[in-house]
């Protein structure tokens, strides 16, 4: 990946010290515009750290992070989400109590505007901005491959129907950059499957880019572009799908015999 | 599926319903004071009857528990300090309706005579001056607390609960100024009045604070209504559920939090201004610690979050407080067995408050989204298939 034209976020010598560990240790890392982009590593590598410190959750210890032309270390979340980065997680965080289109109406918080006065007096710009995003949540909802259930309560939906769900909230905040976390955990090959024709989908469909973490080399190898490999916080490797794979550190550290595969 | 027709049927016959028992909830409120007197002399439950004074005093905190519940039951943060949104509500009105101030005379649109000494405003404008005052205030203490988490919040709101009845019982000598009038509290506060009609002069001035009453709780439970179905509202209930994920959909948690806490803040100041101008003062002694316990007392046992549950918790612990433990105890005495409740009032809050836990958590009316049991990856379908659903065959989803 060297000097690719247009990247849409450039982290530079990212470094996190919880205490003596180093999560992240002066990681170098490029997304370009429009591709889906993988970060694989063993458990521990430091790939959700990583993550974390991208949508503000962590604030890195040294290091920048570059986001469409803008630094966003240091911002809280919910400005980096404005920026235009959404994610999902790797253990489905939905608000339970939440009707699955009101999941989806939060994740457009920040790109609405109704005030306090304007929601208590329910002024016509209020009422038409509530109207528009519940159709605009139901659109969601059946573009992520959830037709139905979209009165229902997010923690009464299935398994699957909540990992759409929560596709469904992140694409709501209209992001530039996708982060999925682990979005085939827990999915039989058939979901999976299916899964990786709806991230290429979302990617062309909606101009986005996607990094994702994940632990199916089948998932990695079919869908992503690029490949960063992590261990130990560090960057061991990046490149195609085939130079990972045939990657003698990475076949070492980390894939070890499945990576023939 | 075939019966979701008939279950959105049914749900419009309980809509309906529910909106004929408001309706008639309502004329009984409005009608209240004209009906006192006979309903009070009806045989055995006349007794029972709350006099109008205690219903006004009912109505208000039942207004402070729907202010409260924006705070504890929409955003989830526990406040145990409410009750000094209502202090600074209630001594807003003494410093502006009362001779507190005697080096100056202002007055603005008063309903007393010109030449009495102090700040006079008009109490209508005072209800407004002393929300957003106490707005301000919810602000101030928001900004440093709201940054904790659960239990942590708790215990400084507690502290700030704490702080603020002791300033007000020690600020009547600051450098030799007295803000507070310490422990005797500022009175008298001027009455709420039009032009010439003062309230307090009318023989029925219950029933005008009465009234007035009524319509700062509707405005309550509206406004409430209005904010729980806003955008706002889905912030709040979304940093309830989960409040990493609220700022990962980028909700922002400080403003967020800071405006639950604003509007709990202003309708404490409301309900705190109108009570000192009804009661004609504001004592220190009111604003004890206990009161924030009963009003979350309130809200628990009517249920977190539930508009319509916490108005029922209000009313009911209320009416127990204010006359319908001592009326009991009456009743009990006059039966022959010498037993006060009113001397164990906290401890029968306690064992309410305690039964309710036990067996209906959720609240006398619980909000509807209590009433779904969280039932995450208890069903297994397939993922991002739907679109050729018939061809899957269904899994059992008892299996896992």
């Amino acid at each position: 990946m060297t000097a690719p034209v247009d990247n849409l976020l450039v982290a530079t010598q990212v470094r996190k010290e919880f205490g003596g560990l180093v999560a992240s240790n002066d990681i170098d890392f490029a997304i370009p515009r429009g591709s889906i982009v993988a970060l694989i590593g063993p458990n521990g590598a430091g790939k959700t750290t990583f993550f974390n410190q991208i949508t503000g959750v962590y604030v890195p210890t040294s290091g920048s992070i570059v986001f469409d032309g803008v630094e966003v270390v240091g911002k809280p979340p919910h400005a980096i989400v404005e920026l235009g980065i959404g994610r999902t997680f790797q253990n489905i965080r939905l608000f339970a109590q939440m009707t699955a289109i009101e999941n989806v109406q939060v994740g457009m918080h920040c790109r609405l505007r109704g005030g306090i006065f304007g929601s208590i007096l329910h002024t016509p710009r209020v009422k038409r901005e509530e109207r528009e995003s519940r159709e605009r949540a139901r659109e969601l909802l059946t573009y992520c491959g959830l037709p139905r259930r979209h009165e229902e309560y997010a923690g009464t939906l299935p398994y699957g129907d909540q990992r759409r769900l929560e596709a469904a909230r992140a694409l709501a905040t209209d992001p530039k950059l996708l982060l999925l976390d682990e979005p085939t955990a827990g999915m039989n090959p058939q979901e999976t499957a299916d899964f990786t024709d709806f991230v290429r989908r979302a990617r062309d469909d909606k101009g986005l880019t996607v990094l994702l973490i994940e632990h199916d080399m089948k998932v990695v190898m079919g869908v992503s572009e690029y490949i960063t490999v992590l261990e130990y916080g560090a960057k061991i490797a990046e490149g195609s799908p085939s130079e990972i794979q045939s990657n003698e550190r990475v076949i070492e550290a980390y894939l070890g015999k499945g990576a023939a595969a | 599926m075939s019966t979701k027709g008939d279950v959105r049927l049914l749900d419009r016959v309980r809509t309906e319903r529910t909106w004929w028992l408001i309706a008639g909830l309502l004329v009984v409120g409005l009608v209240y004071p004209l009906i006192v007197d006979t309903l009070k002399s009806m045989a055995v439950i006349g007794d029972f009857v709350p006099r109008t004074d205690s219903m006004v005093t009912i109505l208000i905190g039942t207004m402070m528990a729907l202010g409260l519940n924006m705070v504890v039951g929409y955003a989830g943060l526990l406040d145990l300090g409410y009750v000094a949104f209502y202090a600074a509500g209630a001594y807003t009105a003494g410093w502006l309706a009362s001779q507190q101030f005697s080096q100056v005379t202002f007055h603005f649109g008063s309903t007393v005579s010109d030449g009495l000494s102090g700040i006079h405003l008009s109490m209508w404008l005072i209800l407004i001056l002393a929300g957003v005052f106490t707005t301000i205030v919810g602000i101030l203490i928001g900004l440093p607390t709201l940054r904790l988490r659960g239990d942590y919040l708790a215990i400084v709101t507690l502290g700030f609960g704490e702080i603020v009845p002791q300033f007000v019982r020690n600020a009547d000598s600051i450098k030799g100024f007295d803000l507070t009038n310490g422990t005797f509290g500022i009175a008298p506060i001027d009455s709420l009045g039009i032009g010439g009609f003062v309230f307090r002069a009318q023989s029925n001035k219950e029933d005008l604070y009465y009234w007035v009453a009524i319509v700062l709780l509707l405005l309550t439970i509206f406004a409430s209504m209005r904010l729980r179905d806003s955008r706002l509202g889905r912030a709040w209930i979304a940093i309830r559920e989960d409040e990493t994920a609220a700022a990962a959909m980028g909700v922002p948690l400080m403003r967020t939090k800071t405006w639950a806490y604003a509007i709990g803040a202003f309708i404490g100041g409301v309900a705190g201004a109108f009570l000192a101008s009804f009661r004609a003062g504001a004592f220190p002694a009111d604003f004890y610690f206990n009161f924030s316990i009963f009003l979350l007392c309130m809200v628990v046992l009517g249920g977190m979050g539930s508009i319509w549950g916490v108005l029922v918790g209000g009313l009911i612990l209320g009416y127990l407080n204010l006359e319908g433990l001592a009326t009991i105890g009456s009743k009990v005495q006059e039966g022959g067995l010498d037993f006060d409740p009113t001397k164990y009032q906290f401890g029968i809050y306690g064992v309410i408050i305690v039964l309710m836990m036990l067996f209906r958590p959720t609240g006398l009316i619980p909000e509807r989204r209590h009433k779904i049991e969280a039932a995450e990856g208890v069903h297994d379908t397939p993922f991002y298939d739907v679109q050729h659903e018939g061809t899957l065959t269904d899994r059992d989803s008892s299996d896992d």
